[in-house]
């Protein structure tokens, strides 16, 4: 069993078709990579997971853990276990961090039917993983995102992901605008999550992340249909390259 | 006790005037008297404002004053004891307390309290007779009668309330809080009138609970007046938490000297018909006036919020903050006006008001407004209308909280804004809880103050961590 099956997804928005037939398999254990040019499809393939309800999908099917992802509300995607790291992370003046996590966890937890963390438990728990992506501050009286700098905004998603432990994490763009320092804690604090029963989605413009994730898998999205997949190398190919080749290799035909 | 029972329409309740004045004026020092006459003249000549005044238009009272009320004008021997009313108290909130009941000064020990510190608490009707010589330099000087027909109202009725006294140079560590409950099985018109007046470099916190107990029709029409002299202070927190039936008209005034400063939040969680106005005159140099609101309102209430500051004297500085969450079918108005004089140079005033709608029929209107005069002014005025953002919302649910829950962390968040204003932690932490009770729907009209309310269930606020 996979644990994501996409078919011949076809998404738009305002009548506008954004993605055309996609089809896309991910196993437990793996790491994909998804690049391509600007406005192909990438980010609307991610919020289509995670349950954006601006974007309608018009034909084929997502199931994930073998059940209909597409019928399920957007927190109960999350409690199953899917998580999507913002391009651009929402400010939320007023809402703190602890109370923003404690919440997630908690509903996390009951859906899961496990007994709630403890205030001292809990705290522990950020801790740990506050640590393990290197967050210095004490989010404790921040609030969510708020003030945050580019990197520790994305800093800040990998925590929320390592706090609620996703069996599928898409990463939408998450290098975009890291200096070379704040990528490494990033990619360390994926790596650090990889398990042998989860996978991760990363989608990025750059071969730099992926030289610190390492894909098992890179795939090329163009005009809402991926056209080409390969190994790790597809990557530096890119990189080198550009897309004109890929494009003029669709042209020919 | 004698009760009489009208329909408060204007020839009828001048003509209750007339035909109690002896009952009404029998403490009266001549300067009351007159001031009940002249406040008579000018209600028969005004009459009751009505929804052609501009500032009037979205208040509508018809409803509500072809009601029939009952009126006093001897203080009742109620059945309830107060005491049980305040068995519980707040951890940690220690208060001098003093209550008003069904309009009346509650005597618990005495008429007029002094405190060793020389501060005076006591019955309105009682302190014209042992104090007036600090009362009548401020009594009316303030609530001018022309302003609006329900200040003359007031004046002309008012026979009790509560006045507190604090001498110059003294600073009152324990809040002073007035309890004002309306508890009786039938309809009741009441117009309390309380004075409260600081010395020069005088310090009060003042916690002011407006409940009702009884789910019968009230009309409450009430006036504070404050003197504020140089150098003192006021924290004034107003919280108001009554039942569906209940129309209340508040008039507030603060009258500032050089340097003083007033912060003052009014926070609205129940109510029918709530109107509070409130006018702040800055009338020494230096003057600062902070002026914070929130309501919270729900199915048919309707709130208002109307804010006059007058920037008289130079340097004053006034910030002004009131946000709203409204839901089902309520209504909410802000109009917040700022007046600079063209003496009053370099001064600076901040006006903001924010509103969330939660529904399609949910209403609100909002006037910020600014009238500078000076040319050497700071002064910055905005409102927004909106829903909560969809953006912040899916973020929320992506982490896997429910829609409740969600909407839950950004209202709470909205009106923790002002929330965090209140300077007394165990209160504010008190309202926190309200608050978040009030969102999740959970808070109905207390039985008891708000800040005494149910304590024996204890209050816990599932999602914040905070505090820890």
């Amino acid at each position: 069993m996979s644990l994501l099956e996409i078919k011949n997804l076809k998404v738009s928005i305002n009548n506008k078709k954004i993605i055309k037939g996609l089809n896309l398999t991910v196993n437990a254990s793996e790491v994909h990579a998804i690049m391509g040019p600007n406005g192909t499809g990438k980010s609307t393939l991610a919020s289509v997971i995670a349950g954006r309800d601006v974007f309608t999908v018009t034909d084929g099917s997502i199931h994930y853990k073998d059940k209909d992802l597409l019928s399920m509300a957007v927190e109960d995607r999350s409690r199953e276990g899917i998580f999507l790291g913002f391009q651009y992370p929402v400010e939320i003046p007023g809402v703190s961090m602890t109370n923003f996590m404690k919440t997630a966890v908690d509903e996390h937890r009951k859906y899961n039917h496990l007994p709630a963390l403890t205030a001292v438990e809990f705290l522990r728990l950020m801790d740990e993983k506050k640590k393990m992506v290197e967050i210095q501050s004490n989010l404790t009286n921040r609030s969510v995102n708020e003030g945050f700098s580019g990197g520790e905004k994305k800093r800040n998603e990998i925590f929320q992901m390592a706090m609620l432990e996703p069996t599928l994490a898409i990463l939408d763009e998450t290098d975009s605008g890291l200096d070379i320092d704040a990528l490494k804690i990033v990619a360390n604090g994926v790596n650090k999550l990889r398990r042998a029963d989860n996978a991760f989605i990363v989608i990025t413009h750059y071969q730099r992340l992926l030289d610190y994730i390492v894909p098992d898998f890179v795939h090329v999205l163009f005009e809402g249909r991926i056209v080409k997949s390969g190994g790790k190398e597809l990557a530096y190919e890119l990189e080198s390259k550009g897309y004109d080749w890929i494009k003029q290799e669709l042209e020919n035909q | 006790m004698k009760a009489i029972a009208i329909v408060p329409e204007k020839e009828k309740i001048i003509r209750l005037f007339e035909e109690n004045k002896a009952d009404i004026c029998r403490n009266d020092s001549p300067y009351l008297t007159a001031l009940r006459l002249e406040a008579l003249k000018s209600f028969a000549l005004a009459g009751y404002p009505t929804q052609e005044l501009e500032e009037w238009r979205s208040t509508n009272l018809q409803d509500a004053l072809a009601e029939e009320y009952n009126f006093y004008f001897t203080p009742s021997e109620d059945d309830v004891d107060v005491r049980e009313i305040f068995r519980c108290e707040i951890h940690n909130f220690e208060t001098y307390l003093f209550s008003q009941l069904n309009g009346w000064y509650v005597y618990k020990q005495a008429p007029v309290t002094q405190l060793p510190n020389g501060v005076i608490v006591g019955s309105m009707a009682e302190v014209f007779r042992t104090h007036p010589e600090l009362v009548l330099e401020h009594y009316g000087k303030y609530a001018d009668v022309e302003n609006n027909g329900f200040i003359a109202l007031n004046t002309m009725f008012a026979q009790d309330g509560i006045f507190i006294y604090v001498p110059d140079n003294i600073v009152v560590e324990k809040p002073i809080q007035i309890v004002n409950i309306v508890n009786i099985s039938e309809n009741i018109f009441l117009q309390p009138r309380n004075l409260i007046v600081l010395g020069k470099n005088a310090k009060l916190t003042l916690v002011h609970c407006d409940d009702s107990i009884n789910h019968q029709k009230s009309f409450i029409n009430s006036i504070t007046e404050f003197f504020v002299d140089e150098g003192a202070e006021i924290d004034f927190y107003k919280l108001q938490n009554k039942d569906y039936l209940s129309n209340v008209i508040t008039n507030t005034f603060f009258h500032q000297k050089e340097n003083s400063k007033v912060n003052t939040n009014t926070l609205t969680f129940n109510g029918g018909l709530i109107r509070n106005e409130t006018r702040v005159c800055l009338c020494g140099r230096g003057a600062d006036a902070k002026v914070y609101g929130l309501y919270l309102m729900d199915k048919e209430q309707h709130i208002e919020n109307q804010i006059y500051i007058n920037h008289v004297a130079e340097e004053t500085s006034s910030y002004e903050m009131f946000k709203g969450i409204i839901d089902d079918n309520a209504s909410a108005v802000f109009n917040g006006h700022i007046q600079v004089h063209r003496d009053a140079q370099k001064t600076q005033a901040f006006l903001t008001n924010k509103n969330i709608l939660l529904t399609d029929t949910a209403h609100v209107s909002t006037k910020p407004f600014l009238e500078i005069y000076a040319d050497d002014v700071k002064c910055s005025h905005g409102a927004t209308v909106g829903q909560l953002d969809p953006e912040a919302l899916f973020y929320l649910k992506s982490r896997g909280i429910c829609e409740r829950n969600a909407k839950m962390l950004l209202m709470y968040a909205f009106g923790a804004e002002v929330a965090n204003k209140i300077t007394i932690d165990v209160l504010r932490n008190r309202i926190d809880n309200m608050m978040v009770m009030r969102l999740k729907g959970e808070l109905s009209i207390c039985d008891q103050c708000v800040v005494h309310c149910k304590q024996e269930e204890k209050l816990v606020f599932d999602i914040d961590m905070s505090k820890l």
